[in-house]
């Protein structure tokens, strides 16, 4: 049993948004909390650096 | 060659600024070179090299501005000067107000956060997950194509944490009234709803909604929680915190059939649970194996009962005064040749359902995404016998916006569709809410009105969606009615209305 | 998630967490200004020590090539400009880098042992920084008799009026002294008007008490009046001091030096020992000087990224309005640069604080694994050379670190600390 589910469904979201802008959007025309992220793909997409930052951040 | 200077005396600048003033002068048309600088005398000597030799420039001093530009006709440079005042004010903001480049720093800026909502290419949505998990946050991730084994792993990493993952291919949840991703406007009331489908949640609650209830949460737990591979993390997490949760009377689980393992996990759980429970398993029977819940086949059904549990045995899912419709709507009984339907779905779990229908009232259709038992489709882009497509599908839906958001691919199809002579029904969902089309009826009003008009074929659409929603259920009813579409209080209902105008054709 | 990489994620965390510590409690002191051969370890006879990663002669860019022959001809090793050319050029003068003597430089970086440097300590380590005096033509690569002039002066005058008045005060804290300048607008790179106000202040009572004759206070005082990048001399060896602070500290992936010599763009890691990382020098997006025309600019140059080594210049770009005109003119733009600048950093300091930040810190300690994460490279505030020797000052800019020279270090870094 998950204390920190409870909580979420008990506080609401305060979220975070990675990806689609318009669901931060949707957020905060309902009243939600959101910051959203300028994305882009790390390290520009590159298999052999991003195996290497999985490993090392 | 003309050469023009204009001293102001006592006006300080930094050297840095004027030479952006000097940049911006330069760019007009028949200007060459222009300086813009104080009167110090490695400045003045710095003029003089550069060719502007203006008598005006030989008196100031340190904090006198000179600015002087070179060009081919005096006039012009008379009136860029005179434009001085213009030249030195300052530059109206370009730069939008700067958004964090990652989740770390989105963190930090918002106090409290608990949630990452993440619907980043697949090969990416993991990663980004992962992060949020390190940093205490819940995950939501929309993002479909993840690799199976990364789903696993997320989701063991976050039940080390206590942290719930809601998908991937997670397209709906609603949290204490806040909807996320593809999101109806649902009144809150006393039902929990848990579903591995987005556009299942989707009809469960703008249902339960229109019949004058509501919604304490609605829980997304992405397509393949419930299967054996997965195990159902999600799922069993989400009847423990909406058993538990106090605005919550009762249980909807909506899935296709969890994998026989899982099913076991979650019949020892519901067992367990202090609410009633209703489960929807698209597609197949699911024995109720000796737990005490309500097992269903239709969205319809499950919505009707979790009414029933919390009204005490009274429950209608049609209460927003709209007719049952009824065959005799339809405009004549379909003649051969005319004997086919066609559906062409957005929601991939009303694609799934409508066949279960079908295969119910036994008849067999063909689907780029078949039920158990059904026949594939040869070729998605052309329809055999009763066909449904679910347009959600990858092979659509790759390098296109989805049809809930782009009307374009269906309305094609329904033309297409109806100028086949054997088609009798052209059966359609019509998805309401955050992040759809704003006008989803009226984008397919056109092609409906012509495939009316271009023979002996009926139209059956439902509509997923609420009063509340922005694209306003009773206008997207209409607008679909006045096309000459007939409109079902349900998408089951409106397979069923389908399957029986050609039931014996 | 196995054990291993979590191990290695923390160990690089703690590194990272101890590196920057040293940084943010480094208390940079200025201890004496003096001639190089006296204080620059290692620094020879018969040797310049230039800006940015080794270079051979050959590969000089035009401004270093200009300004080694003006240094040439500073120290009277050879007088005629083609002499201490074909001096340069027959391998006979030793060339080294700076950063291999715990040094700094600004532009093309020229120090030789007659030329007084700054010396400044970090109070809390005990290591030293060093850094030569900022001007506008020699260190640009001009090399005509008034560039030398200018340094003749610096020699003979100003820097031993300097010395007498800071052996009267015995030292200065530059910690508060910086604190203050960035409240003022300074952001210690391109913006020093306030900490050479600041610093001309406080040394001329002490030139007047401790003696120095009227011949040369009089001209000293006009000179630190009338210097307002002055300070970036100070800066630039409080910076090489503080990062020096941060040096060999194993598994850590901040960075401890960035520099360029119009070549090339290098970096250093603390966690990388001595190894350079570099890639071609980028040009520079900058603004001209009157009559001067940008294919007239030569690459990006100098020892001065010091600064945004240890935080300041374009990091706290928001924090300098003075300078604004860099990024378009509008606080947004500057603002959002110093927001990116946090996304590739560790921490931010206590102390150095900016006011048209909410008083937020200076982010510190570039890492590289953000940096390639991101894709957000570092951004340096700079001053623009020409591309050919001979020539002073000729604009001022923005550059962007190439992204190749954090790519080779974390490659480098994850080749050394194995696969899990």
């Amino acid at each position: 049993m998950s204390e920190r589910f409870a909580e979420l469904l008990a506080r609401g979201p305060v979220a975070v948004n990675v990806g689609i802008r318009d669901f931060a959007e949707t957020l905060r025309v309902q009243g939600g909390e959101v910051v959203d992220v300028e994305w882009t793909p790390p390290a520009e997409g590159d298999p052999e650096l991003l195996e290497i930052l999985d490993r090392l951040l | 060659m003309a050469v023009r200077c204009v001293v102001r005396e006592r006006q300080y600048f930094d050297s840095v600024f004027l030479m952006r003033v000097a940049d911006r002068i330069g760019r007009e048309p028949g200007v060459g070179q222009v300086a813009a600088v104080m009167g110090t005398a490695a400045n003045k000597e710095l003029l003089a090299e550069a060719g502007f030799h203006c008598p005006e420039i030989s008196g100031t001093g340190p904090n006198d501005l000179v600015i002087g530009v070179q060009g081919e006709r005096d006039a012009e440079l008379e009136a860029l000067l005179a434009r001085l005042d213009d030249w030195l004010a300052p530059e109206r903001s370009a730069a939008e107000a700067s958004r964090p480049r990652t989740l770390d720093q989105a963190v930090a800026q918002l106090a409290g956060a608990n949630l990452a909502v993440i619907s980043v290419p697949g090969q990416h949505a993991a990663r980004e997950a992962r992060r949020a998990l390190d940093r205490g946050l819940h995950v939501f991730v929309f993002s479909d194509n993840v690799p199976l084994e990364a789903e696993i792993a997320l989701k063991r990493y976050a039940a080390e944490r206590g942290l719930v993952v809601m998908g991937p291919d997670c397209g709906t949840a609603i949290i204490a009234g806040k909807g996320l991703g593809f999101a109806n406007v649902v009144r809150r009331g006393p039902i929990g709803v848990i579903g591995a489908s987005g556009t299942g949640i989707q009809e469960v609650t703008t249902l339960l909604d229109r019949a004058g209830s509501g919604i304490s949460h609605a829980i997304g737990t992405g397509s393949r929680d419930p299967s054996d591979d997965v195990g159902g993390g999600t799922t069993l997490a989400a009847l423990d915190a909406l058993d538990r949760d106090e605005g919550t009377q009762a249980l909807v689980v909506v899935s296709k059939p969890p994998g026989r393992r899982t099913l076991a996990l979650i019949r020892d759980r519901v067992a367990r649970a202090a609410k009633p429970v209703v489960a929807c398993f698209l597609g197949a029977d699911v024995e109720r194996g000796g737990a005490p819940w309500t097992v269903v086949r239709t969205l319809d059904a499950a919505a009707t009962e979790a009414l029933r549990l919390v009204s005490g045995g009274r429950g209608e899912v049609r209460k927003d005064g709209e007719r049952a419709p009824q065959a005799e709507d339809a405009t004549a009984p379909p003649a051969a040749p005319r004997r086919y339907v066609r559906g062409l779905f957005a929601g991939g779990s009303l694609c799934y359902q409508a066949q279960d229908i079908f295969g119910g009232a036994g008849i067999k259709v063909r689907s780029n995404a078949p039920l158990e038992g059904m026949l594939r489709l040869e070729d998605p882009r052309r329809s055999e016998g009763h066909t449904f497509i679910d347009l959600g599908a990858d092979e659509f839906t790759r390098g296109r916006p989805h049809p809930m958001i782009d009307p374009r691919l269906r309305r094609e199809r329904i033309l297409a569709e109806a100028a086949d002579p054997e088609v009798a029904v052209i059966l359609l969902d019509v998805i309401l809410g955050f992040g759809c089309a704003p006008d989803p009826g009226g984008d397919l009003a056109d092609a409906i009105v012509h495939a009316r008009r271009s023979g002996r074929l009926d139209v059956i659409a439902s509509v997923i969606g609420t009063p509340a929603d922005p694209q306003g259920l009773d206008r997207q009813v209409r607008a679909l009615r006045d096309a000459g579409a007939t409109v079902s209080g349900s998408s089951a209902e409106a397979a069923r209305l389908a399957a029986a105008m050609v039931a014996g054709a | 998630m196995s054990t291993a990489v979590t191990d290695i994620k923390q160990r690089i965390e703690a590194a990272n967490a101890e590196a920057v510590g040293r940084m943010i409690s480094a208390e940079p002191v200025l201890v004496d200004i003096a001639p190089a051969g006296d204080v620059v370890p290692g620094l020879e006879d018969r040797m310049i020590l230039h800006s940015g990663p080794p270079i051979a002669w050959e590969r000089m860019s035009g401004a270093q090539r200009g300004s080694c022959i003006g240094i040439v001809r500073y120290e009277g090793w050879a007088s005629s400009p083609s002499d201490a050319e074909a001096l340069l050029a027959s391998g006979r003068i030793r060339l080294e880098p700076n950063h291999h003597h715990r040094s700094v430089g600004p532009m093309a970086g020229t120090i030789s042992p007659s030329l007084p440097v700054f010396v400044v300590e970090d109070r809390t380590t005990g290591q030293r920084g060093h850094c030569r005096v900022v001007e506008p033509r020699q260190q640009f690569g001009d090399f005509s008799d008034e560039a030398i002039g200018g340094l003749f002066s610096w020699a003979h005058v100003f820097a031993p009026s300097i010395r007498e008045g800071l052996r009267r005060l015995g030292e200065l804290p530059l910690k508060p002294l910086i604190a203050k300048a960035l409240q003022m607008g300074d952001e210690l790179h391109n913006r020093q008007v306030a900490a050479s106000s600041l610093f001309a202040n406080a040394l001329a009572a002490p030139m007047l008490e401790a003696g120095v004759p009227a011949d040369r206070l009089a001209p000293t005082l006009r000179y630190l009046a009338g210097h307002e990048v002055f300070f970036l001399g100070l800066s630039m060896a409080a910076g090489k001091s503080i990062s020096l602070a941060a040096t060999d500290v194993a598994y850590s992936t901040v960075v401890t030096t960035m520099a360029r010599n119009g070549t090339e763009f290098g970096i250093r890691v603390a966690g990388l020992g001595d190894e350079w990382f570099t890639a071609a020098a980028p040009p520079i997006e900058g603004l001209m000087m009157p009559g001067r025309r940008p294919e007239e600019a030569g690459l990006d140059i100098g020892d001065s990224a010091i600064t945004e080594t240890v935080g300041w210049g374009a990091f706290v770009l928001g924090g300098a309005p003075g300078i604004l005109s860099l990024v378009g003119g509008t606080p947004e733009g500057a603002l959002r640069i110093s927001r990116d600048m946090k996304e590739i950093t560790v921490a931010t300091h206590p102390v150095y604080r900016i006011p048209a930040l909410g008083f937020e810190g200076a982010p510190i300690g570039i890492d590289i694994r953000k940096v390639v994460r991101t894709g957000i490279v570092p951004i340096i505030d700079t001053a623009i050379a020409h591309r050919e020797p001979g020539h002073g000052l000729i604009g001022a800019g923005l550059v962007r670190a190439p992204m190749e020279c954090f790519r080779k270090a974390l490659v480098a870094f994850a080749a050394r600390h194995g696969s899990s």
